[in-house]
């Protein structure tokens, strides 16, 4: 049967009460719940294996720079009830650090590494954390809003 | 008849792993992916992508730059079957503007979307064809798909990268002989088909190399994320066609393809390849049933000069040839987005290869890795 | 003139042909360079359909080579970038001399569409590898190639190679 976005929430809070912290829905914008980054290892196995809820395919995971802090942000969908949701985290700019999820759907695994490489989020637990797209020793993080372009990378010159 | 001797030895053979590096330029790899693949004997133990041989940075160029600005960039992701990326992000920046488009435009793009399928699943099989060693079924869908090029010159002068559909309509509206040119393509891609399914799908030498290859269960499928013609060649119905019934495809009457495991087990490479060429024959259903009914008016819808959605976010997918692409568009109230992620189906199934490529014969790796149809362009972004 | 004439169109009288030992070699050389078979990106798919039958590269007396080893020249198709640079230039090293390198498209040649904010691209092939011909587009049409490789025939033609070189 398919859920709305409210009724997730709802359920959701009426099993983890604080680690739930809010949702978030606009007029043509898709509704999106915030949840606490240390819990959210247990919340995604709650929505996996609940019975109404069933969310077993993770669309996509990405890294999110908020120019305060950064931000991990999880679309998750059911093929059996067909219905999504999209959960975010909001982590500390300096020591960004979340459990990793790939226990519970695999397909986190190559998205986690490239919010890793792209955003410098630190994902516990995670098999095998290193840059997946830029060179295993490329300096920085090339995704985040005060990046700047190297001068040079092995002798190659970057800029125009 | 002389009997079979066996030879005993004193110590056993000693044999080792070898880590082999199928690296960025080779012929067999669909592009710059570099494959490290440890073996014992000739049965792969494991195998390990590397990939970013390809990281073009589209993530930050689209922060700098405005809404209509991004859709050559979209373009050149999956750079075989542009109209079907296009769409997916202009869908997204439509339904955070609430913009509704005319209903010529949905046929168009319908219609050139499905096209386009036609021309991506001939590149598939057809290097498919050649990696199996089978060079004529490249040749025939290599001339016929100039047919679908040509379609695509005269409407938007691009041949493989168009910038077409634009935000609000498209950029250009259809020529005078559109409809008779499709009918023609129509035409000959089943007659095509109809050739190559006798010549290379049907054929015993090919059953024998691809079936019982790389099987991929349903529930493996699905917990590492893959779609597309991947999912479906597992039995698994999941077209998002039918499953978010975007657009106007309610309107057409068109079966979603699974394989079901005739020759061989269920989700090996050649159920992979009979979904494709059987979809080839479904978009030509879709084709014909909307030239006949493409209704008159603008192809523009009437929105503001310079395209500056809301504050919001919305993730929006579409099914293009190779699986569920979504773009996650986060947007500021500026001219120009704040993040846009690219889901990509190439990425999200070349994860997978791994899990379904152990313990068979070198050969068939890359028989399993043509199987995949993944365009690096996607992988890397 | 002489040589050249002679051996594109057929002839009556037969016999003798007059020319330079040099133009025969660069003759032979031009019209059957072998190139070495490397795609990178979009311009790589306009590649492959120009070695199908409708445009047909082969006519040129092209094959292509796996190996950089057998290798005359090398079509650098598609964008560049850090990661992929230092392979370039191995495998360009690897290919035994005289050879050439065709840049394909306006990623090869300039950085293409990625000039600006690129942070991992190689702002064209030329910063590598020295390149011989360009040919411009995004991607370039199949005739557009075939003028490119025109263009190299007619610089291996007009090559020195014996006597003093400059």
């Amino acid at each position: 049967m398919k859920l709305q976005a409210k009724d997730i929430f709802d359920k959701l809070k009426s099993e983890f009460s604080d680690s739930i912290i809010e949702i978030k829905e606009d007029k043509g914008s898709d509704p999106f719940i915030t949840v606490d980054a240390k819990k959210v290892l247990d919340i995604c196995l709650f929505l996996r294996d609940t019975e109404e809820l069933s969310f077993d395919y993770l669309s996509s995971l990405n890294g999110m720079d908020y120019k305060n802090n950064l931000g991990v942000v999880y679309n998750l969908f059911s093929t059996i009830h067909n219905h999504k949701i999209t959960l975010k985290v909001i982590l500390d700019k300096e020591q960004p650090s979340v459990p990793s999820i790939e226990g519970v759907w695999k397909s986190a695994n190559w998205h986690e590494r490239e919010a890793y490489d792209m955003f410098g989020i630190k994902f516990e637990g995670h098999p095998n954390l290193i840059r997946i797209l830029s060179p295993y020793d490329w300096e920085g993080y090339p995704l985040r809003k005060d990046y700047k372009t190297p001068e040079y990378y092995h002798g190659f010159k970057v800029p125009y | 008849m002389s009997e079979l001797r066996t030879i005993e030895t004193e110590y056993s053979l000693l044999t080792d792993r070898l880590r082999v590096n199928v690296g960025p330029q080779h012929p067999s790899t669909h592009g710059v992916l570099r494959l490290e693949v440890v073996l014992d004997g000739e049965i792969v133990v494991d195998v390990i992508p590397h990939i970013g041989y390809l990281h073009r940075c589209f993530e930050k160029h689209a922060e700098a730059m405005t809404y209509p600005q991004v859709v050559p960039y979209v373009d050149r992701m999956d750079y075989i079957s542009s109209m079907n990326n296009e769409w997916s992000y202009v869908m997204g920046v439509e339904k955070l503007m609430d913009i509704k488009v005319p209903e010529r435009v949905e046929f168009i793009r319908v219609i050139m979307a499905e096209l386009n399928r036609i021309a991506n699943h001939q590149i598939a099989v057809a290097t498919f064809g050649l990696d199996a060693g089978a060079f004529t079924p490249f040749l025939y869908f290599f001339r016929d798909r100039e047919m679908i090029l040509s379609i695509f010159e005269k409407t938007c002068g691009g041949r493989l990268l168009y910038n077409y559909f634009t935000v609000g309509g498209l950029n250009y509206d259809i020529y005078p002989t559109f409809v008779d040119d499709c009918l023609a393509v129509v035409k000959k891609v089943r007659e095509t088909n109809a050739e190559v399914m006798e010549l290379l799908i049907k054929n015993k030498i090919f059953i024998d190399r691809t079936a019982n290859i790389g099987i991929l269960p349903a529930d493996v499928g699905i917990n590492f994320g893959c779609s597309g013609p991947m999912l479906r060649g597992s039995g698994v119905p999941f077209d998002l066609r039918r499953v978010d019934n975007y657009s106007v495809y309610e309107k057409f009457d068109f079966e979603v393809c699974v394989g079901k495991g005739e020759v061989g087990s269920l989700g090996d490479c050649w159920d992979r390849n009979i979904v494709r060429m059987r979809e080839m024959e479904e978009s030509c259903k879709i084709i014909e049933q909307a030239v006949k009914n493409i209704p008159d008016g603008d192809v523009k819808a009437a929105i503001p000069k310079r395209v500056k959605p809301p504050v919001g976010e919305v993730y929006c997918r579409t099914e293009t040839p190779k699986g569920e692409l979504g773009y996650y568009i986060v947007s500021d109230g500026g001219l120009k987005p704040y993040r846009v992620k690219g889901r990509a189906p190439s990425f999200v199934n070349l994860s997978v290869l791994p899990e379904i490529s152990k313990g068979y014969m070198f050969a068939d790796l890359i028989l399993i890795l043509g199987s995949v149809d993944i365009v690096l362009g996607e992988v890397d972004r | 003139m002489g040589l050249l004439n002679r051996l594109d169109d057929p002839y009556e009288t037969g016999g003798v042909i007059l020319g330079t030992v040099e133009d025969l070699l660069n003759w032979g050389r031009g019209r059957s360079d072998w190139y070495l078979h490397f795609g990178l990106a979009c311009c790589a798919i306009e590649f492959m359909a120009m070695n199908a039958s409708h445009f047909d590269f082969m006519r040129f007396g092209t094959i292509p080579r796996p190996s950089p080893r057998q290798a005359d020249f090398m079509i650098v198709s598609g964008t560049v970038t850090l990661k992929m640079a230092e392979r370039i230039k191995k495998l360009y090293d690897q290919m035994a001399e005289p050879k050439y390198v065709i840049s394909m498209g306006s990623c090869a040649n300039c950085g293409g569409p990625y000039w600006e904010h690129g942070y991992h691209v190689l702002k064209g092939v030329d910063r590598i590898i020295p390149v011989d011909v360009y040919v411009p587009g995004c991607p370039p049409r199949p005739e557009a190639l075939e003028e490119g490789m025109m263009k190299l025939q007619e610089k291996i033609m007009n090559q020195k190679l014996f006597g003093k070189k400059k």
